[in-house]
């Protein structure tokens, strides 16, 4: 423990670890298998014959200048100027919980998608999947009209049924609906159950949080919704909980995380988070001390935290005393696959700790609870009760529990009506189909978690047919309202106070309607029904053996909503970096057991149910429990995403929405590829992470200049002539990283570029722009990991530019590395040169057949790139230059600190970019780099990268460390070493260039 | 056996290979000449679904080039007007002429005029009307004597080689901000000194790197 550096060495994946011939195969390659070979769709042969005769006819053509039209507005709207953007804020809602936008549009169509800094769910970021949100608006497959037994049909005719569907006191009518917290589809939900007050309604969420409310409604006699203050807790015990990730609405969680991870000095703290779950989440990979469980041992643990059982491992103890020296500033979370009870346990724990009040308090909930369930329906739909189904949104016939078996028992119901995004699953089931309208088209309103309501403003008139929720109940029950801005806006005027018409105008402007927060509402604990819950919960553990299953919401697409966007498929997953697939998530050691590896397809098998799902092994993934993605192997979706992964929901029930134990698992005898890009651009082992615990740091606050110091020698590059007034740098503190990829996505939306497909990926054709790579440190089973996002350096020195035979990439007065795209002619000598490979190119013309719908996303303020041509990072030049345009043309001479922004670090959560002017010392920039935690990489090569990286720190219990190296159960198995050198080498001065 | 080939074949062969060679490379020269931007683009003056006079409007009538081209100081793009920006003087002034007829077209339908562009950069340049606009370059630097066309033509060529000459020698294409709309500015003194004054003055640094107007 004395130096945590040396002798560490970290590895991307199991092949590099151990070395495999595949491996060193792919990473000695130059360039990726086939990637010089012109694929499909047309042969090499094609292609000369038609550049033959496009040469031929390029010589008639260019006497003839294309003529292109303007098109004036007859009539301007207020604010509007032609080619500049405006802004609105509005609201996404994902699971009922609204999260606050603020979205960029140009000439009245939105392209870009940023967080609202006055939304308490957004605090100014926004998640991966709110961005990419902005592509189903565009999304050519989107449900367009109305259909009618699979035949288009109209609005009107849908009105015209509607008494015959809706009889008087509703008597077999029944709506499945997504929940919901708008409070204006409430009111339209109340006026619907007045008219049909036999009606009976489901809200159904495939990825439901309610289990925490539950458990408090156990502990305090009432469904409450918990919020959480994390920058307040000092230490974190998260349950089989990835707060950062998936597992509560994150970005607020990330934010408040960040702040006691934000270390100044060797002189500040920081928080200390301990971690104990199954599936390796990106919250794990933030954790000072990681435990893998069985989903079910998270019972066994609160149960243990709490005093109420007994066999705990040795570390909960030290735990135990931990969170108690911090009594009132710690805080100890469960996830949602967690029972009721243990979250009543998990309250329990902290009202004892002193939390409640302080790091975690209780309101009104934002979702209203489920007067039926989606098992009621399956009986009442097996008895043929239900002679109107309504169906508003969702995917139910996909993602319904499998015990309902919803999808077969659709066609007992006398009338299905489906309202969705998508011809989905669902929809293909139901008599009649309704386009629902996208968020960013439609108004509406929601709730965040704490209550704050926003308004929900279209960008855009509606593309297609598309009505909301409220819009359709409202049209089925007859509501005063009938356009969904007269509905939200009569809600709310009924309600301001005062100048009405102002208070409207600021919600729309602010995105938050002002006073409209839960406040806490007072607990009091009730003991005997925790104690009570508890030896239930004791007693349902007696027995449980064998594999367990898990099911997590996709990272990508959810819980399968977002199968059909691209930028979300290619996505790579934060930690198995998989791309357009999901797979079972398998230990090293339960792979072995099994018999199986990485790609072989398993069978899984519970209660006669089965799925098939190809194996990923993972580091990290606990013995026998298997984590399963849902969302993927969408049947009806549209192009981009039908087939893609694997349905895992068909082994999902009622009982077993969280995780499921007593699943029986065999090889299938197949073998599927999965792609990742983990082990794409590898810089083969040099130092790049740095990483120390906070008492080495405080020891050795130098820590990395002893790792990286190398002495300066002459370049053999001219210097660039760096004479601009400003000079740009960046600063990534991997301390706040959580790995989440808001900035991957942000950059692909701000900068054009392109989806390519499992297929390219597979040949390590992926285009980000940044990509996050994620070290594995440690034990091959129970490694630690750490996330490190990489762009383009723009280094001083730059060696991609004495290469460029045509000069397409040279430098700037202000110290980036320009490229010019229409300068370059392909050689790709510039990657080949790079050192970090962080240049794309674009090896087809992935543009080439963007639908023309889906051309409105492009961001006109930069080039889409073509076929030939290299890219990557630029610092969003264009946002550079569009502020020193608007600094010289406002009179201002200066640009201030702060006022340009890089689309990945507006998004990050966690606040872990910062960019600005390295020329002023009193930038933000300046003064981060001056941290003695800031190093480049590979400062040995003297290429002066501009981006520079604030080392890694953990903070453990030195109590806990001690106890690992004494080996307590813990395991303190090694890899094997790979051939060669370590990949992780400390460079000293000696040994230097 | 005869000779396969005469005496003067030699001779022949090398006037052949001259008259070849001189031929390819005039050729060339020309197809180059051609191809400039100074021959295909200059002179562009295609024919517009209103026969609008910028003669008669911006110059006979002294309207100022901003009246109808609103956005030039706040946008990248200088932007074409509005129909109701025609129709505030033609609800009166010659409201019946056929001329005008697709203008109150527009107006009651609410549908655009489908102007022709004239001035056209690639996709790839980035060009900023305001940047310019305000930092006292005239429109006449780059769209010429407007004011007495009758229909705009393109007189300048806009390639990559005519902008770096001004971004590298801004001083002769600099005036007061105030005469940036006055087409015909004629100053008292040398334009080149008030340019070069300016230029001090604003501390006006064009860029000459690739991103200043490729992104």
């Amino acid at each position: 423990m004395a130096n945590e550096l040396t002798g560490k060495h970290y590895w991307r994946s199991l092949d590099e670890l151990t070395g495999t011939p595949e491996f060193r195969e792919w990473l000695h390659r130059e360039f990726p298998e086939g990637a010089s070979e012109l694929t499909s769709p047309h042969s090499r042969r094609r292609l000369l014959k038609l550049m033959a005769a496009s040469f031929g006819l390029a010589g008639l053509i260019s006497c003839r200048r294309p003529e292109e039209r303007i098109l004036p507005l007859a009539e301007r709207p207020e604010d509007y100027i032609p080619g500049n953007p405006l802004y609105y804020a509005t609201a996404m809602t994902v699971g009922g919980l609204a999260t606050g936008l603020i979205v960029e549009a140009h000439d009245g169509h939105p392209t870009k998608i940023e967080g609202n800094p006055k939304h308490p769910a957004s605090l100014g970021a926004a998640s991966a999947l709110a961005q990419a949100s902005i592509l189903n608006l565009y999304d050519p497959d989107r449900s367009q009209r109305v259909l009618e037994n699979g035949r288009p049909s109209s609005w009107e005719r849908f009105s015209q049924a509607v008494p015959n569907l809706f009889p008087a006191p509703g008597e077999g009518v029944w709506v499945l609906s997504e929940p919901a917290s708008s409070p204006s589809l409430g009111a339209v939900r109340r006026h619907f159950l007045d008219r049909f007050p036999r009606a009976q309604w489901v809200d159904y969420d495939p990825l439901s949080r309610s289990a925490e409310l539950q458990g408090a409604r156990i502990a305090f006699g009432r469904r409450l919704q918990p919020q959480y203050d994390f920058s307040k807790a000092e230490v974190i015990f998260a349950l089989d909980c990835d707060f950062l990730g998936v597992d509560v609405p994150s970005l607020r969680a990330v934010k408040q995380f960040a702040k006691g991870r934000h270390v100044e000095n060797e002189h500040d703290s920081m928080n200390r988070l301990y971690v104990a779950e199954s599936a390796f989440s990106i919250t794990g990979a933030m954790a000072d001390h990681r435990f893998r469980i069985k989903p079910s041992g998270a019972a066994a643990l609160a149960l243990a935290l709490a005093g109420k059982g007994n066999g705990a491992p040795y570390w909960l103890d030290i735990l135990r005393r931990d969170l108690e020296a911090h009594r009132g500033r710690s805080l100890v979370v469960a996830g949602p696959r967690q029972p009721a009870a243990v979250h009543a346990l998990v309250w329990l724990i902290n009202a004892e700790l002193g939390n409640l009040g302080e790091t975690v308090w209780f309101t009104e909930p934002p979702l209203p609870p489920s007067p039926q369930s989606v098992g009621d329906l399956a009986a009442a739909l097996e008895a043929g009760e239900v002679k109107t189904l309504l169906i508003l949104g969702g995917n139910p016939a996909f993602d319904a529990p499998a015990d309902a078996e919803l999808a077969a028992r659709l066609e007992k119901a006398g009338t299905v009506i489906h309202l969705g995004a998508e011809v989905n699953e669902t929809a293909r089931a139901a008599h009649w189909h309704l386009p629902e309208a996208h968020y960013l088209e439609a108004w509406g309103d929601a709730r965040a978690l704490d209550g704050t309501a926003s308004v929900q403003q279209p960008l855009i008139r509606p593309l297609y047919e598309g009505k909301t929720a409220a819009e359709t109940l409202a049209l089925v029950s007859g509501y005063p309202q009938q356009r969904g801005y007269d509905i939200v806006r009569t809600y709310w005027m009924e309600r301001f106070s005062g100048d009405k018409e102002r208070a409207w105008r600021r919600a729309l402007h602010d995105g938050v309607i002002e006073g409209t927060a839960f406040a806490p509402v007072e607990v009091a604990l009730r003991r005997d029904a925790v104690d009570a819950e508890a030896a239930k919960l004791a007693a349902s553990l007696e027995g449980q053996s064998g594999l367990e299953v898990a099911f997590y919401p996709s990272a990508s697409v959810w819980d399968g909503r977002f199968a059909n966007n691209g930028w979300l498929q290619e996505m790579p997953d934060p930690m198995t970096k998989l791309v357009w697939d999901n797979a079972a998530l398998l230990s090293p050691a339960t792979a072995r057991e099994l018999g199986v590896e990485t790609g072989d397809v398993l069978r899984l098998e519970r209660e006669g149910r089965s799925i098939e799902v190809p194996v990923y092994v993972m580091p990290g993934q606990a013995d026998g429990a298997i984590a399963l993605e849902v969302g993927y192997g969408r049947r009806n979706v549209g192009r981009v995403g039908n087939g893609v992964g694997h349905d895992v929901y068909p082994l999902r029930t009622a009982a077993t929405m969280g995780y499921a134990a007593g699943v029986s698992a065999s090889p299938a005898g197949r073998r599927y590829k999965l792609v990742t890009t983990q082990e794409h651009h590898v810089m083969e082992g040099r130092p790049l992470v740095l990483e120390a615990t906070i008492e080495h740091y405080r020891t050795e606050p130098d820590f990395v200049d002893q790792a990286v110091h190398v002495p300066e020698p002459e370049s053999l590059y001219e210097h660039p002539d760096l004479t601009g007034e400003y000079q740009w740098g960046m600063a990534i503190d991997l301390n706040a990283c959580t790995g989440c990829n808001a900035c991957l996505v942000a950059c692909q939306v701000e900068n054009n570029i392109a989806i390519v497909g499992k297929k390219e990926v597979a040949r390590g054709r992926e285009m980000h722009w940044i990509r996050l790579d994620r070290y594995f440190t440690g034990d091959i089973a129970d490694p630690r990991a750490v996330f490190q996002p990489v762009a383009c350096q723009q280094c001083e020195h730059a060696p991609c530019e004495n290469v460029c035979p045509v000069a397409a990439t040279s430098h700037s007065p202000e110290g980036l590395n320009d490229m010019v795209y229409n300068r370059c002619v392909g050689t790709r000598y510039c990657s080949n040169n790079c050192p970090y490979k962080v240049r794309r190119f674009n090896f087809l013309d992935w543009h080439g057949d963007v639908p023309g719908v889906k051309k409105l996303v492009f961001n006109p303020d930069v080039t889409v790139r073509m076929r030939g041509v290299m890219e990557k990072c630029t610092y969003c030049v264009q946002r550079i230059q569009e502020k020193k345009i608007q600094a010289k043309t406002e009179g201002r001479r200066q640009i201030e600190d702060g006022e340009i922004v890089t689309a990945c670090q507006q998004t990050c959560p966690a606040d872990a970019i910062v960019f600005g002017n390295i020329a002023d010392p009193n930038s933000r920039v300046s003064q981060v780099k001056k941290r003695n935690r800031d190093y480049v990489m590979l400062a040995e090569l003297n290429v002066k990268p501009r981006t520079s990286y604030l080392a890694k720190l953990r903070n453990p219990n030195p109590e806990l460390a001690l106890a690992e190296t004494n080996g307590g159960g813990h395991a303190s198995m090694h890899g094997p070493a790979p051939p060669g050198a370590s990949p992780f080498r400390i460079l000293n001065s000696a040994e230097g260039v | 056996m005869p000779a396969p080939f005469s005496k003067s074949a030699d001779r022949r062969l090398r006037i052949v290979a001259l008259a070849v060679g001189t031929g390819g490379l005039a050729a060339l020269a020309l197809a180059t000449y051609l191809g400039s931007p100074e021959v295909r683009e200059t002179g562009y003056a295609p024919r517009q679904p209103v026969e609008y006079s910028h003669k008669l409007h911006a110059g006979d009538l002294g309207i100022d080039c901003r009246y109808c081209h609103y956005t030039v100081e706040k946008s990248a793009f200088a932007a074409l007007p509005p129909t109701e920006v025609c129709m505030n003087c033609h609800v009166r002034v010659k409201k019946d002429s056929p001329l005008l007829e697709p203008v109150r077209e527009s107006h009651a339908s609410g549908r655009p005029i489908p102007w022709v562009r004239v001035h056209r950069l690639p996709d790839y340049v980035y060009f900023n009307h305001r940047a310019h606009v305000t930092a006292g370059v005239s429109c006449v630097s780059c769209h010429g004597r407007v004011d007495q066309m009758i229909v705009v033509r393109q007189v300048k060529p806009l390639s990559m080689t005519w902008c770096l000459d001004c971004h590298r020698n801004p001083a002769p294409n600099l005036r007061p901000v105030e005469e940036v709309t006055n087409l015909g500015w004629q100053p008292d003194r040398d334009p080149a000194e008030i340019g070069r004054e300016i230029l001090e003055a604003n501390q006006i640094q064009p860029p000459t790197n690739c991103s200043g107007c490729h992104r």
